[in-house]
């Protein structure tokens, strides 16, 4: 039960862009084809939870053992890089398909806020490992949602006569607000 | 370009937020009254000038292949100062910026002024560069954080002027995208007029 709660809290209540406002900059900058918002909703995924195990083990075997945890956020910074780097590697010895469909999300994940952010709320709402992997899935399927809902809206949204001024960041932005109106719908589900 | 330029370039013609459109994250979650927004502000304009200085006097030293983790270590130890700074001397203030402090450290403003500016520049143009690029992000903070305070609570920096609540959608999550995309699309009509 105490995990559902978790997942819905992540998904819908407190959707990681349109609620807490993280990974705003991929939100409006890939969210243009359904295609490749997927993609970039499924490599952030990986490494979300990823980082998320790694960070959760260094933070609490060795930075707080050592008493060093005002350190926090440079590990953190340092060993999201390392893991999106390492996954990059990987992903293209194992898996060349999968490679090429993640292809050039993979390195701007590590300046995605999203992912510093989870580790830290991790860290912050003091989760157990379990609680803290469910958590950052939640929150990564919250993120590709987010993605997919308004890459949808913004295929339509080529098709209509815009204003001049509000072509392009502003209307996205406009429209995030309405999608967040609607996400807002949800409160009061869980607590 | 003069030292002039370089400073006054992010205020306006380079805003960071208001035409390049970067940082948004920072932007849209901590405007909800013109002081948070201003609190923010400084915080991100001391990591970015800062950084600015320390990497372009050890640019010539850094390999290329590692730059990027090597900036990226710099800025983190400035954010853990103004981590620390923040908690001992203005908790109210880091109470409710919370996590958006630490995330200075991936805010594209900092690192893409560090990649395309103080890497390839003296002291003096880097350290006037990350100061107007902080005061422009700042003063776009403020704004935006004026603007959602007024509609939202009805008053400015904590003063009320009306009774009862305002239109409580602008403090909440909503109102910040409606804010920012109505404020961005009025800068351009300005900028294309």
């Amino acid at each position: 039960m105490e995990y559902i709660i978790i997942i819905i809290s992540a998904i819908l209540v407190n959707n990681i862009v349109l609620a807490q406002f993280l990974g705003v900059c991929p939100f409006l900058g890939v969210s243009n084809k359904i295609n490749t918002s997927f993609g970039m909703a499924g490599a952030v995924t990986f490494v979300m939870v990823l980082a998320t195990i790694v960070t959760y083990l260094i933070y609490n075997y060795i930075l707080v053992k050592l008493g060093i945890a005002f350190m926090q956020t440079i590990s953190y910074i340092l060993v999201i890089a390392t893991l999106v780097q390492m996954v990059e590697i990987i992903l293209k010895k194992i898996s060349q398909p999968l490679y090429q469909a993640l292809g050039i999300f993979l390195p701007l994940i590590t300046t995605n806020c999203a992912v510093l952010g989870v580790t830290l709320l991790v860290i912050k709402k003091s989760y157990n490992l379990l609680e803290g992997v469910v958590y950052s899935a939640a929150t990564a399927i919250g993120f590709g949602l987010a993605l997919v809902i308004l890459a949808g809206i913004r295929e339509q949204l080529d098709l209509l006569n815009v204003p001049e001024g509000m072509k392009g960041a502003p209307i996205s932005l406009v429209t995030a607000g309405i999608l967040a109106l609607a996400f807002m719908g949800f409160s009061g589900i869980v607590r | 370009m003069s030292l002039v330029k370089q400073f006054t370039k992010g205020f306006f013609r380079e805003n960071p937020i208001l035409v390049l459109l970067i940082g948004m994250c920072p932007t849209l979650a901590t405007t909800t009254s013109a002081i948070n927004g201003l609190g923010m502000g400084i915080a991100t304009t001391f990591v970015l000038t800062c950084s600015n200085v320390v990497i372009s006097l050890l640019a010539k030293y850094i390999p290329d292949k590692v730059r990027i983790p090597s900036f990226i270590v710099v800025i983190a130890s400035f954010v853990t100062i103004v981590d620390l700074v923040m908690q001992a001397s203005v908790p109210d203030l880091y109470e409710t910026l919370g996590i958006f402090i630490p995330l200075i450290v991936v805010n594209c403003i900092v690192l893409a002024r560090a990649e395309a500016f103080a890497s390839k520049n003296k002291l003096l143009p880097s350290f006037l560069d990350g100061l107007g690029m902080g005061l422009g992000f700042t003063m776009a903070l403020g704004i935006l954080g004026t603007i959602r305070e007024i509609l939202g609570s009805g008053s400015v920096f904590g003063f009320k002027f009306i009774k009862g609540d305002g239109i409580l959608v602008f403090i909440l999550a909503p109102g910040a995208f409606i804010a920012l995309g109505y404020l961005i699309a009025f800068i351009n009509k300005i900028r294309k007029a």
